[in-house]
């Protein structure tokens, strides 16, 4: 029998539907998986009998002759940024320690509307902060992917390294991520799996933990594209209780994946040639246009002038908005309280504060509460919105040449844990080709392409125009088929 | 661009987060250097051009004016540190 936690979403969907295997067979072999693979650390909580319960209901509804549910015991991982009701979430905070939601976040509730099922909470960069995992207050995660006859411990990606870690490790067929300049793409690239951001709005934000609210968007992480497709399809709606909601029907995307890119355009900006790209992230990209090209579409330069202040305006906006989102950790209502002896009101929220958030939680609340502040508002915050509006009219440009951009996803393969965590500025270069998309809201998504000199992976980025998944889908699932990547990281843990 | 510790100590006060004098020692230079990579973007011309507001076209809904939801005290408090007598509880506010 075959091993079933080598499959993916649609295998595990189609298997279960046509009689091949139970969903509790699934589950229980994920289950395994995962309580084998603690000294990776990716999950903060296991919730084995949650995907149970689901499976079990999906094979009572086949045995009853009922129709499945498009994602019907099919277990996946949750980022530990979502409210799960009953289960302790916490953002890999000390601030959030203890805190059990009453309530469930609108994307978690639409999966298990779907018939998935949880097998735990995954680890990330504390409120993802973070493009390593090293944040995370209850340990980093620590990639399944190694160097050759090298046993240091690798990136698996930030924020949602938890997540790429379960799907590159095989302990999940698939998970939750959010992305507010890379999260899901970036950790996905470093892990040699597929993960699409949709156009901001797709999602519901509501029961998420808040980062950066003009930012944040959900989507999924998984093997490959169709499987991303389906889970998204599951993870997308209006939801009223989010303002910045699109009221819009979900795309049937998976049925309208198609490869054939003829009569396409793609677009390669020529601003994302950075300095010091590594030779081998620049020949990924030169392979990625020629697939492409291969898959029928014509190949287009095009120009985004303001690239290289993206990253810069990113990181006055997300951390300006990331003060005032993390001002409700206050002490009061729920989390970590320190009230240290004889302290005021005021004294108890500093000592609170203080003690529940970690080092780079606090260093973007200083730097959000400093360029929001009187006398720096407009020269800070307001010129960055001013940058971002014209970032994304370049985007609106560029869109008028082409129909999705082609670009690497990350600047480097996965680094070790540890090499990068010395100068803030460093990592936050990590996310130099990620930022654009997410200040403009655009839908995108990352693809393995090959591996680098050492056998890790390296991502291609697709961009696409609001709302157009399936243009970006499509693109990502050409360049699969071409790239045949089926590397898997060798199990050491 | 130079942070020194007083602006430090300032900021961790207007965000409510205590700091000791190291805390500020180190802080200093780090958030120093972050905002002096930032200022780039002065460089950008951005005569006339709005702010953005929002990155995706969308309307702002409004509802109908009606109680939906509420009744659930008990269910709210439930993580509270110090909760008493259905109230969150905090030390005392003298003025």
């Amino acid at each position: 029998m075959t091993d079933l936690t080598t499959l993916g979403i649609a295998a595990i969907r189609d298997g279960v539907r046509d009689g091949q295997f139970k969903a509790r067979e699934v589950v229980e072999a994920f289950n395994a998986k995962v309580a084998g693979a603690r000294a990776l650390n990716a999950f903060l909580v296991e919730t084995p009998d949650h995907a149970l319960a689901a499976a079990d209901a999906a094979d009572a509804a086949r045995a009853a002759g009922e129709t499945l549910k498009p994602l019907a015991g099919v277990p996946i991982g949750m980022k530990d940024l979502f409210a799960t009701k009953g289960v302790a979430t916490t953002a890999a905070s000390r601030i959030l320690e203890g805190f059990v939601p009453p309530y469930e976040s609108t994307v978690s509730q639409n999966l298990w509307n779907a018939g998935a099922g949880m097998l735990g909470k995954l680890n990330l960069d504390q409120f993802a902060m973070g493009s390593s995992n090293e944040t995370s207050a209850f340990g980093n995660v620590i990639s399944p992917w190694r160097r050759p006859n090298d046993t240091a411990a690798l990136a698996p990606g930030g924020s949602s390294g938890g997540s790429s870690t379960a799907v590159s490790a095989g302990l999940a067929p698939g998970a939750t991520g959010t992305d507010t300049g890379g999260s899901i793409r970036q950790p996905a690239a470093f892990t040699g799996i597929s993960g699409i951001k949709p156009t901001y709005g797709r999602c519901s934000r509501w029961g998420t933990i808040a980062f950066a609210s003009s930012l944040d968007q959900a989507g999924p992480m998984a093997r490959d594209v169709r499987d991303c497709a389906i889970m998204l399809e599951a993870m997308a709606g209006f939801d009223a209780k989010d303002a910045t909601s699109l009221k819009l029907d979900v795309p049937n995307w998976e049925a309208a994946l198609s490869a054939d890119l003829k009569g396409k355009r793609i677009g390669v900006p020529k601003e994302y040639r950075v300095d010091g790209m590594p030779a081998e992230i620049e020949a990924l990209w030169q392979q990625g246009i020629d697939w492409l090209g291969d898959a029928g579409a014509e190949i287009v330069e095009v120009s985004l002038p303001h690239t290289k202040y993206a990253l810069p305006a990113y990181y006055i906006i997300a951390p300006a908005e990331a003060s005032s989102n993390l001002a409700r950790y206050d002490g009061v209502r729920y989390g970590l309280r320190d009230l240290p002896e004889g302290a005021g009101l005021q004294d108890m929220y500093a000592a609170t504060r203080a003690a529940g958030f970690g080092d780079e939680v606090k260093r973007r609340i200083l730097i959000g509460t400093y360029v929001l502040s009187a006398g720096f508002y407009d020269a800070y915050y307001t010129q960055a919105q001013k940058v971002r509006t014209l970032i994304a009219r370049d985007f609106e440009r560029a869109f008028e040449q082409c129909d999705v951009l082609l670009t690497p996803t990350a600047p480097s393969a996965a680094f070790a844990l540890g090499e990068k965590q010395a100068d803030p500025l460093a990592m936050y270069l990590n996310d130099v080709f990620t930022v654009p998309a997410s200040l403009a809201g655009l839908p995108a998504m990352s693809v393995p392409g090959g591996l680098d000199k050492d056998g890790l992976p390296l991502g291609l980025q697709i961009i696409g125009k609001p709302l157009d998944e399936q243009g970006v889908l499509n693109a990502g699932l050409a360049i699969e088929h071409r790239a045949g990547f089926t590397a898997r990281p060798q199990a050491w843990w | 661009m130079s942070v020194d510790t007083a602006t430090v100590k300032k900021i961790a006060s207007l965000a409510r987060i205590a700091i000791t004098e190291e805390d500020a020692t180190r802080l200093a230079p780090e958030l120093g250097n972050i905002l002096g990579w930032i200022e780039q973007l002065g460089e950008v011309d951005t005569q006339g051009i709005e702010p953005m507001t929002a990155v995706i076209a969308n309307q702002l809904r409004l509802r109908d004016d009606v109680v939906n939801d509420g009744g659930i005290r008990d269910l709210l408090m439930q993580n509270a540190p110090q909760a008493e007598h259905g109230f969150f509880t905090v030390p005392k506010v003298i003025e």
